[in-house]
């Protein structure tokens, strides 16, 4: 339907997903969004196959007791690549806890990355750094975040943009309403990218919302609302590209639903066999996001057999290093309990660091009279 | 701006000023000295706020930096939080006590934690102000004694003003704070009025003492403490000499003034208007009683609200702290004239 700028229709997304590959990597003609040049393509692919390594091993970890627990993204690869790779250095990341692989696409050193999961700290980097916000675990509450991150550029007068990831789940949340219509209203620079991969926990989408598609959700707002492919990463880069250029010129948020697939369990302490077929996972199994790309640059002759072995050997190296610097225990401060409560100890926390630092010396003096009478 | 004109006169002058008056001049004055300061909430650009403490702010400093906003109290908080990690410093407004709840994932889940969270990297120097307390004839959801809710979060700072004099420093302290504050208004207060100073007043974590005395402690803050200084005058009638404490910073609380005092006087009575079970002065009875026990000349005994419901407005009068009831808890402190006479054998 041909709609003009000024008419609701505008606010919705179209009756397909926009994709611009198929599940075979050929490309899909039509729509207006641009196909990203081949070093983009060739960027995304490779980032895309050192996250799906990364996150294979974090998986890993948690069998060897390295990791407390690890929510997998195999299978959304795509997106949280597709979405990294479209933000500029000064655009700032407002991840949740299933988005380690776009954190190390942005660059955050993986085993920081994984502190929070492995249980040294709630959060390892530090969030100005590479202007990503802390992993959120609560669901929708980052939306607002970004949404104050962004307002603040435009009362400072920044060039910046925010984008927040939030899954299926999250779109239930009061905050995400919340969100959605401040950014709406304040004509914020945020992007919402929504994770749809079919589940929150258990339960199925169709449990979650009456409406026709997530994207649907933001002509309530006067947001307008994209579909997209999420197992296409050269579509989500230009979906969030374009997001993130309009934001940054001025036209307001944007919200994004990206269709893809959690290939794993929801953690790893959790069995998916209980609400999902294994016929439902081989389907998307053959839709996968890595395999399409590489199809395609394949295809194109953009990608040589060793240029593709020499990636894999440096996905395999650092999960190799990755393994290894997990393999040593951290060493922790007790003291730390109370160092970072306030910007200064209050004299209540001075009190109780010094009783727990009185019981710990306590506990050390009986080891060393227990070793004496050996 | 002619609210705020006059305060500047009135401060000036060294005239009387109202507690809704000394916050706005406190609100303007932070506008005025630190840009990074904003203003908002629902209602408080062109209304002025319902209790008009913002009022002739926007007009002043104009909307980018006071401004209304959508009515959602989570996103009121969580646009702050995400603005404070931009360098901002936002002080909002939650229109009334129990319409702050909606905020409390946002409070106690990211505000209260992230600087915890990051190891200081992330400082949130954010400012919620809430008017709260009954007393003004207030129906349901417009009365409650939230303080304990905060004061049990770590990470935040608790403050809540009992003068105007105090409204007008412990909000300009606030603001500049790192840490993130719970800025808790007695709305029954806030057409109080009395001279304020602009240069005075101590610190933010720090209770003062408001009335000298050597018989008794009574610990209060907030809407409390006016009744509580009335009920110190009228026990003076019985000879007694009562101290009182005006708490102010809820959390972090001040161990060394409450202690210092109730050793002195060896009786204490702890009053606030919020329910008794579980309430704050469970914590501060507690805190007397480890701290203070061999100089105590009897239990700690506590003036609060019943464990009800907030009640209606006609029936407020009988929940609220009052006078007597202050009075009654004072006598209950085993006196030596009253106490029971004990035969010690041998």
């Amino acid at each position: 339907m041909a709609t003009s700028p000024m008419t609701p229709e505008c606010l919705l997304p179209g009756p397909t997903p926009v994709a611009l590959l198929d599940a075979a990597g050929q490309v899909i003609p039509g729509d207006d969004l641009d196909m990203p040049g081949d070093q983009v393509l060739l960027a995304l692919y490779r980032m895309m196959v050192l996250g799906r390594r990364f996150d294979t091993q974090a998986t890993a970890l948690t069998k060897q007791g390295r990791l407390a627990v690890y929510p997998s993204a195999r299978g959304q690869e795509a997106c949280q690549v597709g979405a990294v790779a479209a933000l500029r250095p000064q655009d700032w990341l407002f991840p949740t806890y299933r988005d380690s692989m776009a954190l190390v696409a942005r660059g955050i050193d993986p085993v920081e990355v994984l502190t929070l999961l492995r249980g040294d700290w709630h959060s390892g980097y530090d969030p100005y750094d590479k202007r990503v916000a802390p992993q959120c675990t609560p669901l929708a509450t980052n939306t607002l975040h970004a949404v104050g991150m962004a307002r603040a550029a435009v009362i400072k007068g920044e060039d910046m943009v925010a984008l927040v990831m939030l899954g299926d789940g999250a779109t239930s949340e009061g905050d995400t309403h919340a969100a959605l219509n401040f950014a709406a209203v304040w004509k914020a620079p945020v992007v919402f990218l929504v994770q749809n991969n079919g589940y929150a926990i258990s339960v199925p989408l169709a449990k979650q919302t009456a409406a026709p598609s997530l994207a649907h959700k933001g002509i309530g707002y006067g947001v307008p609302g994209t579909l997209v492919d999420g197992n296409d990463a050269a579509a989500v880069y230009a979906v969030v590209r374009r997001a993130v250029a309009a934001a940054a010129a001025g036209a307001g948020p944007a919200l994004i639903e990206a269709l893809t697939y959690r290939v794993e369990a929801h953690t790893n302490a959790d069995d998916a066999t209980r609400y999902r077929s294994r016929e439902e996972v081989e389907s998307w199994l053959a839709r996968d996001p890595v395999t399409r790309l590489r199809e395609h640059l394949g295809r194109r002759g953009l990608l040589s057999d060793a240029v593709a072995a020499a990636l894999e050997a440096q996905a395999e190296a650092e999960a190799a290093a990755l393994r290894q610097r997990m393999n040593s225990d951290a060493r922790h401060d007790p003291a730390d309990l109370f160092r970072y409560v306030y910007a200064q100890r209050t004299p209540e926390l001075r009190r109780q660091q010094h009783e727990l630092a009185a019981e710990l010396a306590d506990l050390e003096e009986a080891r060393t009279h227990h070793d004496d009478d050996r | 701006m002619t609210m705020i004109a006059e305060q500047d006169r009135a401060l000036a002058a060294g005239q009387a000023v109202t507690m809704a008056g000394a916050l706005n001049q406190a609100l303007s004055d932070a506008l005025s000295e630190d840009d990074t300061v904003l203003v908002f909430g629902e209602d408080v650009a062109t209304l002025g706020g319902v209790f008009r403490i913002t009022s002739g702010l926007a007009a002043a400093f104009g909307e980018t930096r006071v401004f209304d906003t959508p009515l959602a109290e989570s996103g009121i908080v969580g646009t702050a939080i995400g603005m404070a990690m931009n360098g901002l410093r936002p002080v909002v407004e939650m229109q009334f006590d129990a319409f702050a709840y909606p905020a409390f994932e946002q409070i106690t889940s990211h505000l209260a934690k992230l600087r915890n969270r990051t190891r200081g990297r992330v400082e949130l120097p954010i400012v919620i102000r809430i008017p709260y307390g009954g007393g003004i004839g207030g129906v349901e959801h417009h009365c409650d004694s939230s303080e304990a809710y905060y004061t049990h979060t770590p990470g935040l700072r608790v403050v809540t003003p009992g003068t105007p004099a105090d409204a007008y420093v412990l909000l300009r302290q606030a603001i500049k704070s790192p840490d993130p504050v719970i800025f808790l208004e007695p709305k029954r207060r806030y057409w109080s009025s009395e001279v304020v100073s602009a240069h005075a007043g101590s610190p933010l974590d720090r209770a003062v003492v408001r009335r000298p005395g050597s018989d008794v402690t009574l610990i209060s803050y907030g809407g409390a403490l006016a009744t509580t200084l009335e009920a110190a005058e009228a026990a003076e009638a019985d000879d007694r000499s009562v101290e009182v404490i005006d708490l102010r910073s809820l959390a972090p609380f001040d161990d060394e003034t409450v202690t210092a005092s109730v050793k002195r006087t060896g009786r204490a009575v702890v009053v606030h208007e919020a329910s008794r079970f579980c309430g704050y002065g469970a914590e501060v009875a507690a805190r007397v009683s480890e701290q203070c026990f061999h100089y105590l000349e009897a239990p700690v005994l506590r003036v609060a609200g019943f464990d009800i419901p907030y009640p209606p407005p006609s029936l407020e009068e009988y929940h609220l702290p009052s006078v007597d009831r202050i009075l009654a808890a004072i006598d209950r402190l085993q006196w030596r004239e009253t106490a029971p006479v004990v035969q010690v054998a041998g």
